[in-house]
């Protein structure tokens, strides 16, 4: 009898990827072991919608029960793997227990990356999981004092909530301005003066010295001899892939589990997608990368899927991420930082696109931001133009009054 | 058998595209196929409310502006991650250059 499929990590990435076993229509035993006690559910909402929400917040789960017994998925909740014994191909569970694969995923995510300073405590804390989404949540009212450190998404999707629910919010940022990593300067001006004309305070290009926790409240003091107090301190300084069983079961890695374009690790048995890998990128000539993105987590359980069952497919997606804070949405296709000239789209309502080109006229990367889902049309029509590797007219890419739809036919 | 509903002109929607109607108090997308026939769906998608018609119609697919969730807008049918609740479509018809909905 065969082992079946063990999927590690019952994240967006895992789950996916149960199910499009399934729909690929393997027939075997699918087991997805979850280190959380929750059913599979969604990140996203936890630093917007969750946040505000007037009622105390509940999962928005990727999947109910009654789906997963129905598609014959095994879900392990609370359910952590200890280690992988690839010589006979099995893991070992918390509990002590064994199961054996015949091909194994591991979807491990990432965790956020810790302030290593001394003085933290209690009031000092971070956002990846609902539980801590719902820790966070008790402190954002009318009247509190929150701190921000790192003006990353996560940071700045919270500092919009926070706004929302009546609390003050300043936002201390090491670098020279918010959104550093990835996303253009004129889109972060238009993040920050949406942010500043809420009443968000911003400290950018300033070091934190020294934090003093004492359990109810917290003292932030600066290198520049500025000092921040606040009820609550959420860091969002990044995210590290979670790599410890990859590690120790002696897999590569290389900033994540490094796996191949098929999103296999250094044991062919063995896969590894989502957040914790890294993987190159065929559109960028195999440009190693690790994304932290909801639908890349997607496209990459479903990949794995595939893989696991023999398909031998490379990755060929483009990256796709978006952000929302207050009205405002955010949309990238693409890394920007591949680009070396920018054409601008103005489009309606203050909305504009970014297109990142090579000197040689190739598309590589759009950015877009601005109300609502005012970008989204022209941000994935740009990524499917990414994807074929584009030269598109860059007349027409500022002239808002030809469609791109249009130049996808070209 | 409910009413046809007078909702715009033929032309008001381009070949293979999306338009948003809103009848009393309800929404729904309207959508002219490369085929150049006419469909109507619910105009709000499942995963989360947001209006498809700010979406991208690919062939038979509506792909929701907000996180990409698929359907095929003549038959509803849930086409892809993070969508798994059909649409609701509702039958059209095209006369004197006009598009009439049944909206049950
Ligand atoms: C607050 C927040 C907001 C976000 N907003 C956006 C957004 O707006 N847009 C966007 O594109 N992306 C967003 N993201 C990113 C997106 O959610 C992630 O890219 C996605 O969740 C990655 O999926 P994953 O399955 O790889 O990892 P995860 O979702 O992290 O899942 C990994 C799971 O594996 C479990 N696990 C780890 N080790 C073990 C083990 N040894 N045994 C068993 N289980 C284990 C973990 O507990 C976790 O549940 C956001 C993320 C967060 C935290
Ligand atoms: S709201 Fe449509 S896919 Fe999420």
């Amino acid at each position: 009898m065969s082992a079946g499929m063990v999927i590690i990590g019952a994240g967006e990435c895992g789950t996916r990827a149960a199910f499009a076993l399934r729909e690929m229509g393997y027939d075997g035993t699918v087991t997805l072991v979850g280190a959380e006690a929750h059913l599979p559910y969604e990140r996203p909402p936890l630093s917007k919608d969750a946040m505000v929400a007037s009622e105390t917040p509940s999962i928005k789960a990727i999947s109910d029960a009654a789906r997963l017994s129905e598609h014959r998925i095994d879900l392990l909740g609370a359910s952590s793997a200890t280690s992988i014994d690839r010589a006979n191909r099995s893991i070992r569970l918390s509990d002590g227990s064994d199961l054996d694969y015949d091909k194994l995923l591991v979807a491990t995510g990432a965790t956020p990356r810790m302030l290593t300073l001394p003085g933290l405590g209690a009031r000092c804390v971070y956002l990846r999981t609902f539980d801590d989404a719902l820790a966070i949540r008790g402190y954002l009212r009318a009247g509190a004092h929150i701190a921000i450190i790192g003006g990353g998404f996560i940071g700045l999707e919270l500092a919009a909530s926070a706004r929302k629910l009546g609390a003050d919010v300043t936002v201390i940022e090491a670098q020279p301005r918010i959104l550093m990593r990835g996303v253009p300067a004129e889109i972060a001006a238009v993040v920050h003066e949406a942010h500043a004309a809420e009443g968000v305070d911003f400290i950018c290009g300033n070091g934190i010295a020294a934090v003093n926790d004492d359990g109810t409240s917290v003292r932030i003091a600066l290198a520049s001899g500025r000092a921040v107090a606040a009820d609550l301190a959420i860091i969002g300084i990044g995210a590290i892939p979670v790599t410890a069983l990859a590690e120790t079961a002696g897999l590569t890695l290389n900033n994540g589990i490094a796996v191949d374009a098929q999103l296999r690790t250094s044991d062919p048995n063995i896969f590894a997608a989502g957040d914790c890998c890294s993987f190159p990128l065929a559109v960028y000539g195999g440009r190693r990368v690790r994304l932290e993105a909801w639908r890349s987590a997607q496209e990459h359980g479903a990949l794995a899927a595939r893989n696991m069952l023999g398909a031998d497919e490379v990755h060929a997606g483009v990256p796709w991420f978006w952000s929302d804070q207050y009205g405002l949405s955010l949309q990238i296709a693409g890394l920007p930082d591949e680009g070396e000239h920018t054409i601008r789209r103005d489009l309606d309502d203050g909305a504009f696109i970014l297109f990142h080109l090579k000197h040689d006229g190739r598309l590589v990367a759009a950015s877009g931001i601005g109300p609502g889902n005012a970008v989204a049309r022209d941000i994935r029509l740009a990524e499917m133009l990414i994807a074929r590797s584009a030269h598109p007219d860059i007349d027409a890419l500022a002239a808002p009054s030809v469609k791109l739809k249009s130049l996808l036919a070209a | 058998m409910s009413d046809w509903i007078e909702a715009c002109a033929a032309d008001d929607i381009d070949e293979e595209d999306v338009i948003r109607f809103d009848h009393a108090g309800r929404t729904f997308a309207l959508y002219r196929s490369p085929e150049d026939e006419f469909f109507a769906t619910d105009g709000l998608c499942t995963h989360e409310q947001i209006h498809l018609s700010q979406g991208l119609v690919m062939g038979d697919i509506i792909e929701c502006p907000k996180h990409n969730g698929r359907f095929n807008y003549k038959t509803g049918a849930a086409r892809g991650a993070p969508v798994c609740v059909n649409l609701r479509t509702y039958p059209v018809k095209v006369d004197a250059g006009k598009v009439f909905v049944q909206l049950g």
